[in-house]
């Protein structure tokens, strides 16, 4: 039943249909003015001083929201099929897993 | 055969998931990609602080200048998607205009790597063999920096294609792909910055103090009166 399953590739003629679901040049602008924004103020909480643990938490937050912007919206992960998210989502997980494998094999976490 | 597509195109072909193989392609390799990145940063996170000699991060990262660079990234990340927004649309004098800005702005990006490479080791000694900070900081970034190159390469090959006309509105899947390349070394360059300069900046072993134009920095900040 595998030519059941046969589909065509949706690749390189992109409906109109499927560019309605990105964001258009609008959206765009405004997360790369997001994107700044948040870079500007990483730049500014870097010069702060408060508690070491808050600081290290407000940076991964920040950062976070930043790879997700981009993931999603630049990369459109958000648009498109799942199975790419799949793929990407599982190579990053194994990566941060081995992370703090490594982290905790060496007693760096809490550190 | 229950063929899903309603529009054919020469490139479209058959395949079991009815998504482009070109493209899966691309987000399996970014996936093993970020196992080649964790592995450096992992490195780098179990090294830290565990240097016996100088310099030391506290004494040679730049925050002011870095940020500068990661806002050039970010924004060629932006200059990427509009170059993949024109090529769709069969514009190709914006894609042109747009492609080459992404490969510009990757170049000076470069250039800040460049700059920084050389800072640290003309003023401060520091190589790939100083330290085990040197060791670590110049494998990650320098294999980002070499991914960047590949980039704007790419880039500068898809326009050189668009000129010659062997790259159209429905060859827009091959900018897609770079994009995606493109934006991923973006992500990698949001992670190393967090981490080795933001987190990092200040990383010396206990009782060397930092050095550098830092902490004069920190030291004039914290001066100003909305501070």
């Amino acid at each position: 039943m595998q030519d059941d399953a046969l589909k065509t590739a949706d690749a390189p003629a992109h409906s109109h249909e499927e560019e309605g679901h990105h964001p258009t040049v609008r959206g765009y602008i405004t997360i790369a003015i997001i994107l700044g924004i948040i870079t500007l103020i990483e730049f500014g909480v870097f010069y702060l001083e408060f508690n070491r643990l808050l600081f290290i938490l407000v940076f991964i937050v920040l950062s976070g929201v930043k790879f997700a912007i981009v993931i999603m919206y630049y990369m459109h992960l958000k648009f498109d099929d799942i199975l790419f998210s799949r793929l990407f989502l599982g190579g990053l997980a194994i990566a941060a897993a081995a992370l703090f494998a490594l982290l905790a094999l060496f007693q760096l976490l809490g550190t | 055969m229950a063929q899903v597509a309603a529009t054919h195109h020469p490139e479209e072909h058959p395949t079991n998931t009815g998504l482009d193989n070109r493209k899966l392609a691309m987000w399996a390799f970014l996936g093993s990609e970020c196992l080649f990145f964790g592995t450096f940063i992992s490195t780098y996170l179990v090294y830290r602080n565990q240097s016996l000699v100088g310099p030391y991060p506290a004494d040679v990262i730049d925050v002011p200048v870095t940020t500068v660079s990661t806002f050039v990234l970010l924004m060629s990340s932006f200059m990427m998607v509009m170059t993949l927004y024109s090529i769709r649309r069969g514009d190709n004098r914006g894609f042109r205009v747009w492609v080459l800005g992404t490969a510009l702005l990757g170049s000076v990006f470069l250039g800040f790597q460049v700059f920084e490479f050389r800072e640290f080791y003309v003023h401060y000694g520091l190589s790939p063999t100083t330290n085990l900070f040197g060791t670590s900081f110049f494998i990650l970034t320098g294999f980002h920096g070499a991914h960047v190159t590949g980039g704007v390469i790419w880039l500068v090959s898809l326009f050189g294609q668009n000129l010659n006309g062997s790259l159209t509105q429905k060859d827009s899947l091959r900018v897609e792909i770079a994009g995606l390349y493109w934006h991923f070394v973006d992500i990698v360059w949001i992670i190393i910055f967090t981490l080795v300069y933001l987190l990092g900046a200040n990383d010396a072993p206990p009782g060397a103090e930092a050095s550098d134009g830092h902490a004069m920095f920190s030291q004039l900040v914290s001066q100003v009166p909305f501070v």
